[in-house]
């Protein structure tokens, strides 16, 4: 059995503890937010916040989590209020919106980091793949978000 | 859980796991139907007013679109939406979307009861059927109030999903009026706005209506359905085309914790499990002995090197296009050899399908560019007929071509026929760039001929590539060449009085398909980068040389002469830094780009991109504006790194390591510009490819005096 808390909820996952948190979370706790692309922790769709830290769910065991908190996108915020969720839809962010979960929990952690990234920092830090090609609006998203969070917006994880 | 189940069934299903698909009072307080990309196109029946298949207004004042199209990332879920609520004066906002299923009802007349998004022809071909269904559905509610009230149509107006009677200061909701208007007749020819009547389309304001699902994870891709009783699969496909499964040993495979069943499929051997993550361990534990087929030695080496003897041979190929005679020209001649690689799609979700196959039906849940082919594919590995299956269409994750082809439908319909059960196949991303429809390797032969002034008058350029429609509809492809394959050779926006283009079909038995801007997106790189080459021959500039010979289009020169003043063409670059410029045609639609590029090395850094889109009316700005984004980063992702190649008939690339796409680090800034019109529009969904490409590689020209003739940039060669 492995304790894990997710997104303030607490699980006991009869599963072994080398399967990948990614597939703990959608196919056993039936949290589809949280996507796959790769499978080797190349693309970033599945980021989410281990104890608020930056992870990558397809190449994290679940029995790493075992008595950890972990965030996926559904619970940044319970209505898209988190100020990066907020950016996102000021700068119509998405396209296809595969990535974006992923793009969305990289850019919080990013900012928890970094509270005023340059666009060298973020894109030094922002590894995650879109292939609509959404960068440019991520990199403007995630200047705004610096500007709300600066303003004092709260940040939910 | 026995049967098959219903949609309604279904919707009830997965609302539990998939964040409320139930409608839901919104955050403004109007009805919603939450974004998630799963409607309910049926509605409950008593009392909608439904004068189209794509409308119906329930009298609960819920309004539901019905897409045609799929949306993966290009917008066609507000920009379609949007054509009905400007003429059905409804706010935008408050419409719900949802997703035509494979039924020929739903397809709109230009495409002959065929469900099917690509070639950028989606705003296209809805334009008017969809303004006219919006048109239409007023006029009926204005007829149905005015028949409630007993006054004269013409003193009715509409606002905001209502009939307003100014005169007497009241008003019917649209909702309240359905069930009377469905009982009239539908009027023919009901006038439509004119542009300066538009409220929607054309408006900075619209904002996409798929947004807030994407931002908090709650819109649904085909990899995120479950059914009751659903199992995962993962499958071991031939590793050569061709290939074919000899024999395998599944005992390390069912003896992995949650693998439940092996079974073998047309597709290959099928590892069928509880999650995903034990389908792909079976999968990976499985000893299958492959019996490799007649491509097990084949190399893309090989390939180039015949395609390229095929290139030289006169005698090899057909005439696509002839004009005046250019082997008799006189004028100094130039002559180039392009060779340009196999790419796959990756689209950022792999292909996956779920299938339900029991009692004699067969429903399929799948991000799909085309139901109608999904449905044909169903059929096919059901052995049903076609009216005992449907297919559901959810949001791709990436389409880019790719999601036309219907072999994970296939692969899941064949395995949830075996076992019985529900099945999602998920692909692997090393499956899903190792068993792609690929952009055809093509090999150009390119000549021109300039006269005593440095003028173009003669240039032929020859294709030798594989038919896409070899492996979609054979029948397209019957003339010997055909417009796919000939995309931005058989045709340009130039005037040059002997132009020959040739086609020679090369088919080593390589899958290829569609891929954005198909086959433009490599020719335009050949003709673009030519014309560079020949206007550094000529020693005249490469915007002047092009405008010279676009004194008949004046669409391409307007679009070439933007971009060319608002990138700077003509003013000092920075220190390092080089400018390359090139035009881009699509299906109707032109683009003009300009690159700011520097070199680190021997590999271009792209800088800034100024782009120039001319696609008829703009409908929506700002999703134009991201289209162009899109496309263009989707070609430079191509340009640096892309490429697919074979070894012993299979593909060496295998997950993003190997098969490198473009990162955030490597994205260039992009202005984009769109030219002002109320011509019909041409698409917007690939125009950014072609032009891309060469207008990098020519900036590298520019900087370097190197002419790539082969991409990506990235390749030592």
């Amino acid at each position: 059995m492995i304790a894990v808390t997710i997104n303030g909820r607490h699980h006991e996952l009869d599963v072994p503890a080398e399967m990948p948190l990614l597939w703990a979370i959608r196919d056993v706790v039936g949290l589809t937010g949280t996507k796959f692309g790769c499978g080797q922790g190349l693309c970033g769709c599945c980021s989410v916040h281990i104890d608020g830290r930056l992870a990558r769910a397809c190449v994290t065991p679940v029995g790493a989590v075992n008595g950890k908190h972990v965030t996926t996108i559904e619970g940044l915020s319970a209505d898209r209020s988190h100020p990066v969720q907020q950016a996102w839809i000021a700068e119509q962010v998405p396209q296809c919106g595969y990535c974006q979960s992923g793009q969305i929990m990289a850019a919080a952690a990013l900012l928890r980091r970094h509270p005023h990234p340059s666009d060298d920092d973020i894109n030094q830090a922002m590894s995650n793949i879109c292939r609509c090609g959404s960068y440019q609006r991520i990199r403007a998203a995630i200047r705004r978000a610096a500007a709300l969070l600066a303003q004092g917006g709260e940040e939910a994880s | 859980m026995s049967g098959v189940l219903t949609r309604a069934h279904f919707l009830r299903l997965t609302s539990s796991t998939a964040a409320g698909l139930v409608l839901a009072i919104g955050l403004d307080g109007c009805w919603h139907a939450p974004r998630t990309g799963i409607g309910d196109t049926e509605g409950d029946g008593a009392g909608a007013f439904s004068p189209s298949a794509w409308l119906r207004i329930d009298p609960d004042d819920r309004v539901t679109v019905v897409l045609a199209k799929a949306e993966m990332g290009q917008g066609v879920a507000t920009g379609l939406p949007t054509l009905i609520a400007e003429e059905l004066d409804y706010p935008l906002e408050r419409i719900a979307v949802a997703f035509a299923p494979s039924e020929a009802r739903f397809a709109y007349p230009q495409d002959h009861g065929r469900l099917l998004t690509g070639g950028s022809t989606s705003m296209r071909s809805s334009w008017k059927v969809l303004r006219q269904a919006g048109a239409t559905a007023r006029a009926m509610l204005i007829a149905a109030a005015a028949a409630r009230w007993g006054v004269s149509p013409a003193s009715l107006t509409t606002r905001d999903g209502a009939v307003i009677d100014p005169a007497a200061n009241r008003r019917a909701t649209y909702g309240s009026l359905a069930a009377t208007a469905a009982q009239l007749p539908v009027p023919a020819n009901v006038p439509l706005k004119t542009p300066d009547q538009f409220r929607l389309i054309g408006k900075t304001t619209v904002r996409r209506l798929d947004v807030p699902a994407k931002v908090d994870g709650s819109a649904v891709f085909g990899m995120d359905v479950k059914l009751p009783g659903m199992k995962y699969a993962a499958i071991a496909m031939p590793p050569a085309f061709g290939g074919k499964v000899r024999s395998y040993d599944d005992r390390a495979a069912k003896a992995i914790r949650g693998v439940v069943a092996v079974v073998q499929v047309p597709q290959g051997v099928a590892v069928v499990a509880d999650n995903t993550w034990a389908a792909f361990e079976g999968k990976r534990a499985l000893q299958v002995v492959w019996d490799h087929g007649v491509a097990a030695q084949a190399s893309s080496e090989q390939f180039f090197a015949e395609s390229e003897r095929l290139a030289r041979d006169p005698s090899a190929g057909v005439i696509a296009t002839t004009i005046g005679d250019v082997e008799h020209v006189a004028g100094r001649r130039v002559e180039a050899i392009y060779r340009g690689p196999y790419l796959a799609h990756a689209t950022m979700e792999p292909m996956n399908a779920t299938a339900d196959v029991r009692d004699g039906r067969c429903e399929v849940w799948v991000g799909t560019q085309s139901p109608t082919v999904a449905q044909l594919a169903a059929a096919q590995y059901a052995g049903l007929p076609l009216e005992r299956c449907i297919v559901h269409n959810t949001y791709l994750g990436g389409g880019f071509g790719r999601r036309t082809y219907p072999d994970a439908v296939g692969a899941a319909v064949a395995v949830s026929k075996t076992v019985g059960m529900p099945v999602k196949v998920v692909y692997t991303r090393e499956d899903d760039t190792q068993h792609d429809f690929y952009r055809p390797m093509s090999v150009n032969a390119i000549a021109g001929v300039l006269d005593d002034r440095g003028n173009l008058v003669g240039l032929s350029h020859t294709v030798v590539s594989e038919s896409v429609f070899h492996w979609f509809l054979p029948s397209l492809a019957n003339r010997g060449w055909d417009r796919v394959s000939m995309d931005g050779a058989a045709e340009t926006v130039y005037h040059i009085p002997n132009f020959t283009a040739k086609y020679v079909d090369y088919e080593p038995g390589v899958p290829v398909g569609f891929w954005r801007a198909p086959d433009a997106n490599w020719n335009i790189f050949v003709l673009e980068s030519f014309m560079d080459e020949l206007a550094a021959t000529a020693g005249k500039d490469p915007v002047a040389f092009r405008l010279a010979l676009l004194g008949d289009n004046p669409r391409a020169a307007n679009v070439l002469r933007l971009a060319a003043l608002h990138g700077g063409w003509n003013g000092p670059a920075r220190p390092g830094v080089a400018r390359g410029v090139a035009i881009g045609p699509w299906n109707g639609s032109l683009s003009a780009m300009v690159a700011e590029v520097s070199m680190t090395g021997s590999l271009p850094h792209v800088h800034h991109v100024t782009a120039v889109a001319d696609c008829g009316q703009v409908v929506n700005p700002d999703v134009v504006r991201s289209q162009m984004e899109s496309a263009i980063y989707y070609g430079l992702s191509a340009a640096l790194s892309g490429k697919i190649t074979i070894r012993n008939g299979r593909v060496e690339q295998g997950n993003f390591d190997t098969y490198t796409v473009l990162h955030m680090d490597q994205a260039p800034g992009i202005d984009v510009i769109t030219v002002d019109s109320h011509d019909s529009p041409t698409g917007i969904g690939e125009l950014g490819v072609p032009a891309i490409a060469p207008a990098v590689a020519n900036a590298v020209f520019a900087a370097t005096g190197k002419r790539f003739r082969s991409l990506p940039f990235s390749d030592p060669s």
